[in-house]
């Protein structure tokens, strides 16, 4: 049997371009290390309680209707409707700085107004930076990289206003330690400021159910706990795909998932001259706490607070084990659902070291892990409502659990800094999509997964 | 299959496509995309389905002689009467 296409790993990404493929009748198999689906994006139980890993909200969320956003695109092209998905929109989320706080809703106009009441002396120069966004194909897989930084703040004159744009896009996506790809930029502050989030009703699996069951629909073949030991190589094209159960599998096309420099470390016979890209720095530890009530009790009603203790935000590896100077404070029970949640969850996400969380041993990790808790909950009770008394359990992972299941060096979500946008690498039938593509969020992943199906199976 | 089919037939698709839009309307011989909103991923499954469906092949070149509905037919009427 040989495939048309083998994808390796089932995450957002992976399942997508599965789906376009056996649509459209290809011989397909896709690749999962894990006894789960997902990737980065998928869920577990943890003393009964059912939780979501990696996502925080479904981002470029556009009401029915809407046809040229990123999410109707990618429904049409997955034989999807927005139903599936399940989506309830989010209530209120903000930007909180210690001298201003931007909120946002899913109605981008509260947003300029937001602008508009906190930084009026911005209003025309952020009008003129609209302009700019709107006009930039963002999708194009040829632009050049130009630095938003550069680009944003040539329209923008108060730094505290760059400041706090940044922070939300650089922590949903960025791989790029204190900057971003301006294209990235875009495709962000689109999916998160002009749409917006949601969530389904029961998390991140309704979402992950749907795509595989289109995928099964249409004939595609899943095998799980399967990783792949070494993509083996002749005459500068993959030959076959050796499984870690010593299976071999034989396809014209692979399309990795994997991220580009871990796919490279799979090669058999690797050129180290042919990998060109830096490793990614930037992880994230999360700690998931269980409330015996609903956040909203506490008088918590916003959906996500990005925050930042000083006036300056900092993008990049903590020099100690985490940083809890800044962070996103994430309520899933905070989303307009029509019956409310089982349980009250807080999230909260700060930037962590991979390095210094990987050499400590095993009792270490478990001291450090419960130091760093109370210490992000002493800064987050000056920034939200204090309910401390009110958790019943907590989880925690740190970088070295994202490495662990999801394989991305240093336990970098986001890929390496540097982006393949063509999903190209130096064989011939052999493609990149997901993280390392470059199209963001999770609406991002699934068109990459997508768009390089398209590109490179359907109409190579 | 007869021109009416064909016509009738790249209407089938284009509905499964985009199925909010309104096809009733669609004049033959001005380009599709300036009638209904068809990005250029929609485009390419039209030809993708009509490849699953009936075993036709649009070879990437051909692509623009499928811009309108007129066109669609006078491309794909050799290809497709003996359906």
């Amino acid at each position: 049997m040989i495939y048309d296409a083998i994808i390796i790993g089932a995450g957002m990404s992976g399942l997508a371009a599965g789906i376009r493929l056996a649509y459209f009748d290809k011989k397909v198999c896709i690749l999962e290390k894990h006894s789960r689906v997902g990737g980065l994006n998928s869920f577990y139980t943890f003393n009964g309680y059912k939780l979501d890993v990696g996502l925080h909200a479904v981002t470029n969320y556009v009401p029915k209707g809407i046809k040229s956003a990123p999410l109707p695109k990618l429904l049409r092209q997955l034989r999807l409707r927005i139903e599936d998905f399940d989506l309830y929109q989010q209530k209120m989320s903000a930007v909180r700085f210690p001298d201003k706080c931007l909120r946002f809703t899913n109605d981008f106009n509260f947003f300029v107004q937001e602008i508009a009441e906190n930084f009026p002396s911005q209003t025309d120069n952020f009008q003129q930076l609209l302009k700019k966004i709107f006009a930039y194909d963002e999708l194009s897989l040829t632009a050049k990289p130009v630095s938003a930084r550069k680009v944003v703040s040539s329209y923008l004159s108060d730094p505290l206003l760059i400041e706090m744009i940044f922070c939300p896009l650089m922590y949903y996506g960025s791989a790029r330690e204190n900057d971003v790809e301006f294209a990235q930029f875009v495709i962000m502050f689109k999916s998160i400021l002009c749409e917006g989030f949601a969530r389904p009703q029961v998390g991140v699996r309704k979402i992950i159910e749907a795509l595989v069951g289109k995928y099964r629909e249409c004939g595609g073949e899943l095998r799980i706990n399967s990783g792949v030991k070494t993509i083996r190589i002749i005459d500068n094209k993959v030959k076959s795909v050796l499984l870690e159960n010593g299976e071999e599998l034989i396809g014209e096309k692979i399309i990795s998932s994997a991220g580009y420099l871990e796919t490279m470390q799979l090669l058999s016979g690797l050129d180290p001259s042919k990998v060109k890209t830096r490793e990614g720095q930037l992880s994230f530890m999360e700690f998931i706490l269980i409330l015996d009530t609903e956040p909203t009790k506490k008088g918590y009603d916003t959906t996500i607070t990005f925050y930042n203790n000083s006036n300056e935000f900092v993008y990049q590896k903590p020099v100690g084990l985490a940083d809890i100077s800044s962070g996103v404070i994430c309520c899933p029970n905070n989303f307009l659902f029509d019956k409310p949640l089982p349980e009250g969850i807080i999230r909260i996400t700060n930037m962590a070291n991979f390095e210094l969380w990987d050499g400590l041993d095993e009792e270490d990790y478990r001291i450090q892990k419960t130091e760093c808790l109370e210490a992000t909950l002493k800064e987050v009770a000056k920034i939200i409502p204090d309910f401390r008394s009110s958790i019943k359990a907590v989880d925690i992972f740190t970088p070295k659990t994202i490495h662990k299941y999801t394989g991305h060096l240093n336990g970098a979500p986001y890929g390496a800094p540097d982006k393949i946008k063509d999903g190209r690498t130096h064989l011939d039938n052999l493609f990149i999509c997901g993280t390392d593509q470059g199209f963001l969020g999770i609406v991002g992943a699934m068109l990459s997964g997508i768009s390089m199906a398209n590109l490179h199976v359907l109409m190579g | 299959m007869t021109r009416e089919d064909i016509r009738s037939t790249i209407l089938e698709v284009i509905a499964d496509i985009v199925p909010d839009e309104d096809l009733s309307a669609l004049t033959g011989d001005v380009r599709i995309r300036d009638q209904i909103e068809l990005d250029s991923m929609d485009f390419l499954d039209i030809i993708m389905e009509l490849r699953k469906r009936y075993g036709v092949e649009v070879p990437e070149d051909d692509y623009m002689e499928l811009a309108t509905l007129d066109g669609s037919v006078n491309y794909l009427e050799p290809r497709m009467k003996e359906i």
